[in-house]
């Protein structure tokens, strides 16, 4: 195994808040690893900065031996590292079909110029997409509604497009900003046998945000815990599970409810 | 001494921009449209004071403020009948909206009227007096006067007053406003009614100070004034004040240095590099999108 | 193949269309009045269709267009009455000119989003003209006189091939590329989409067409002023768009083709023809904010029953 990801001492400010700060990580090949925390931890600010949508104001982010802080969203993305989002972000007028072509479109390389004058290059290109995305769609059993509008779909196939859609960028890293939320618990069994799949048939690393303790703990290899914007563990579930400062932050959270 | 007068010139005209601007800004703070109609509800305001003056013979106090009650109620009555629907559609469908309410207001006018200028009364018996040596425009002092005296109020009704802090309350966050009890609709209207009020007096002076109005006269000044706001940080009334003195001064220096042809290009060029280089305007502050 | 077949059949739609016109033409069987309806509607169309990819499809709310109709206007007539150049290659050139222009504007405002970016293409708009306006050598403020060279054939043609090309290229990875801007420009970023490109190719594509727009604008009429390209021609393409539906193609085309009709008819009242379209606007913008079709094509209304997609 070797490491994939490496993130050292991130932070970041808005204003005079300090957010994050002090983040220090690290991501073998092919982990599946949680991270976890209170509302407002500061789990989906760590998700933007390591996608891009933030650059921090401190630390640095390697990712396959390079310096990723900071770069645009979509190189990033290109790079290697792809995301669902928690508040379901799909293209609510296109397809579900094509919502996964947008995805691929990076994998593709027929130009501009080869589209609009309608060239050899353009048929083969376009052809390989709609392939390769009715693939991923027949994966999350989504492919019976691939001539559907993404806002049409029911909320669980929706939450199941928007992972199908970050696999379709093709990503070493997965980044699953609580892929569960709002599922059943036979949903969420579901999909977390789905991402156990995709992770072996696709070789992935997983970075999996939940809310929920008891499935992270179910899956996870390692787990982060951070609140109020800082790291406050790390390690196995049995050893987060018996951890006092994450039992504290917890049951804070649930004393402040 | 030229240099005076031209600086006395630029601040008049700047303050014919601030006026104006403070209806575009308070509104954008309050609802997040550009009100495209605004200019036109300025010409409508220069029209209402010509009649006032011309044509039924009226004092000049008594004018204006005719004219600023009627722009005030064609605000309300723009708000109410467009913009209120619309406070849930998205922001192209709010400013196409406006757009049309502006052409609707221009072609009405003309249909009625045509599109041909009027003049305007003189209303001062010497043009122009002296200064150790400068020869200052009357018009110019009597449009600062008129312009610092509104500002005052309306500074005075902001923060002063309880409809001043519901203006304050909504802009900042509509919902919680309407859950402290805040009668939200209201308060829109009474944005509007403001707004309106202060581009009808700008009209009354730009007719005085200008002498020339018709019904097309809203739509370059409207824009420059919508430049003045952004300038200064839209939604934020001093920085609507500051980028209308200043559009004023910069495009008289434009006109001075011998590029009057240039004129109106300078408000858009000013537009251009403060909407790339600080979005926020001066006074603003940058706002990031939540993701 | 299925495609290709579709694309044959346009074709031959296109064909017999500009046969039958061409031939009424050329039996002196449609005087020069309705001509020029025919050619401005062409020219409407062009217009419509290159905002259409810029707003409907992108997303990107341009104000402007009549600046990138200016600039292809007065570099065409330059290059035909001041070179000598032939009228073609005025076309091509005043459409490349206005493609430079488009990205010259497009790249730095782009970067703004909604409103803002709506006020600067206009005030950048509003920049060309004052620049033309300005210019001795192409008339300043009297404008400039261009020889009458625009015919059915050239506004036909120029039409189709602007048609054809915006299509395939809203039909095709680029295309879902700026859709997926228009629908959300976070996640599209987020997806590996090179978001300032595909906003900055739309534009200087979209500005390409409004260019050869104005190349048979300018040579329809005797003169070209730079009073034609203020806002209000803005307004009057925006409103194209805005009324076939945003995003819609074909509702782009049919709006342009109708209104043109009621332009024409109202030629003489000016004011009236303003008020009309200033109440279309406010009234679909207040009951059908997306326009008449919204997203969908004229041909989805018939293949909708047919292929009786999946409910879900």
């Amino acid at each position: 195994m070797s490491t994939l990801l490496k993130v050292d001492s991130l932070g970041i400010q808005f204003g005079g808040l300090k957010a994050v700060q002090n983040v220090n990580m690290y991501m073998e090949n092919g982990e599946l690893i949680g991270l976890i925390g209170p509302n407002g931890a500061g789990k989906t600010t760590t998700f933007n900065m390591l996608t891009g949508v933030y650059a921090p104001t401190e630390g640095t982010i390697t990712f396959a031996g390079k310096q990723i802080q900071g770069l645009d969203p979509y190189k990033v993305t290109r790079g290697g590292i792809s995301r669902t989002f928690q508040n379901i972000r799909l293209f609510k007028e296109l397809s579900v079909l094509d919502n996964v072509k947008v995805a691929n479109h990076s994998l593709a390389n027929h130009n501009i110029l080869s589209s609009i004058f309608r060239l050899p290059k353009h048929f083969s290109g376009e052809a390989k997409m709609e392939e390769e995305s009715l693939a991923f769609l027949k994966i999350f059993g989504l492919d019976v509604y691939k001539d559907e509008l993404s806002k049409n779909l029911p909320y669980g196939m929706q939450r199941r497009l928007e992972i199908a859609r970050a696999l379709a960028a093709g990503p070493k890293l997965l980044l699953l900003d609580e892929p569960a939320a709002g599922m059943n618990p036979q949903e969420t069994k579901e999909l977390m046998d789905l991402i156990a799949f995709i992770r072996k048939e696709f070789d992935l690393t997983i970075l999996l945000i939940e809310h929920d303790m008891n499935l992270v703990m179910g899956i996870c290899e390692r787990i982060y815990v951070l609140d109020h914007g800082q790291l406050i563990a790390e390690g196995t579930p049995a050893e987060i599970r018996s951890n006092p400062k994450v039992i504290e932050a917890y049951l804070g959270e649930e004393v402040a409810d | 001494m030229e240099w005076i007068q031209q600086l006395v010139n630029g601040i008049s005209l700047g303050s014919i921009y601030a006026l104006i601007a403070l209806g575009y800004t308070m509104v954008y703070g309050i609802i997040k449209l550009i009100n495209f109609a605004h200019g036109d509800v300025f010409m409508l305001g220069a029209f209402i004071g010509f009649f006032a003056i011309a044509r039924w013979d009226m004092h000049f106090i008594p004018a204006l403020l005719m004219a600023m009650i009627l722009c005030a109620v064609i605000g309300v009555i723009i708000e109410r009948v467009a913009y209120k629907r619309l406070r849930n559609a998205t922001r192209i469908a709010a400013l196409i909206t406006a757009i049309g309410v502006s052409l609707l207001i221009e072609y009405t006018v003309i249909f009625f009227r045509g599109a041909a200028p009027e003049a305007y009364p003189t209303i001062f018996e010497n043009p122009s007096f002296n200064v150790f040596g400068v020869q200052i425009d009357t018009r110019s002092i009597f449009i600062l006067t008129v312009s610092i005296v509104l500002m005052m109020l309306l500074q005075f009704i902001v923060h002063r007053t309880k409809i001043g802090k519901a203006m304050r309350a909504v802009s900042h966050d509509a919902d919680a406003a309407r859950l402290m009890g805040i009668n939200v609709d209201n308060t829109i209207s009474a944005t509007f009614a403001i707004g309106s009020a202060l581009a009808g007096a700008a009209g009354v002076i730009f007719g005085i100070y200008y002498t020339r109005i018709d019904p097309l006269m809203g739509v370059l000044p409207g824009l420059k004034a919508f430049v003045a706001a952004v300038l200064g940080g839209i939604g934020i009334i001093p920085g609507a004040m500051a980028g209308g003195l200043v559009l004023g001064v910069v495009e008289t220096v434009v006109s001075a240095l011998g590029f009057s042809l240039w004129r109106d290009a300078a408000a858009f060029v000013i537009l251009i590099l403060i909407l790339i280089l600080r979005p926020a305007g001066i006074f603003g502050k940058n706002a990031r999108e939540k993701v | 193949m299925k495609k290709s077949k579709v694309f044959w059949g346009y074709a031959i739609i296109a064909l017999v269309l500009y046969a039958v016109v061409q031939t009424l033409i050329s039996f002196g069987m449609v005087n020069t009045h309705y001509q020029n309806m025919l050619i401005t509607m062409c020219i409407n169309v062009m217009l419509a269709v290159s905002l259409h990819l810029v707003i409907g499809v992108t997303g990107q709310f341009s104000i402007g267009h009549a600046g990138f109709l200016a600039v292809g206007a007065y570099i065409s007539a330059i290059c035909t009455m001041k070179l000598g150049m032939p009228f073609s290659m005025a076309i091509l050139a005043g459409a490349v000119v206005a493609m430079l222009a488009g990205l010259l504007v497009g790249i730095p405002s782009l970067r703004l989003r909604g409103d803002y970016l709506a006020i600067a293409t206009l005030g950048f708009a509003e920049i060309i003209r004052i620049v033309f306006l300005n210019i001795d050598y192409v008339g300043g403020a009297a404008g400039m006189q261009v020889t009458h060279q625009s015919t059915w054939t050239y506004a036909f043609v120029g039409t189709a091939i602007t048609i054809l090309i915006i299509s395939n290229f809203t039909n095709s990875r680029h295309g879902r590329a700026c859709i997926a801007i228009r629908e959300d420009e976070i996640a599209a970023d987020a997806m590996g989409i090179n978001t300032t490109y595909y906003k900055v190719a739309a534009f200087a594509v979209g500005s390409f067409f409004a260019g050869v727009a104005g190349a048979i604008y300018a040579h329809n009429f005797y003169i070209i002023q730079p009073t034609a390209f203020g806002f209000l021609k803005s307004f009057d393409i925006l409103i194209l768009v805005v009324l076939g539906g945003l995003g819609s193609l074909s509702g782009a085309v049919l709006a342009a083709i109708f209104l043109t009709f009621v332009s024409t008819y109202l030629q003489a009242f000016p004011e009236t023809r303003m008020i009309i379209y200033s109440l279309v606007l406010i009234l679909v913008m207040l009951y059908r904010p997306t326009g008449l079709l919204g997203t969908k094509e004229i041909t989805d209304l018939f293949k909708f029953r047919k292929k009786g997609g999946t409910k879900v």
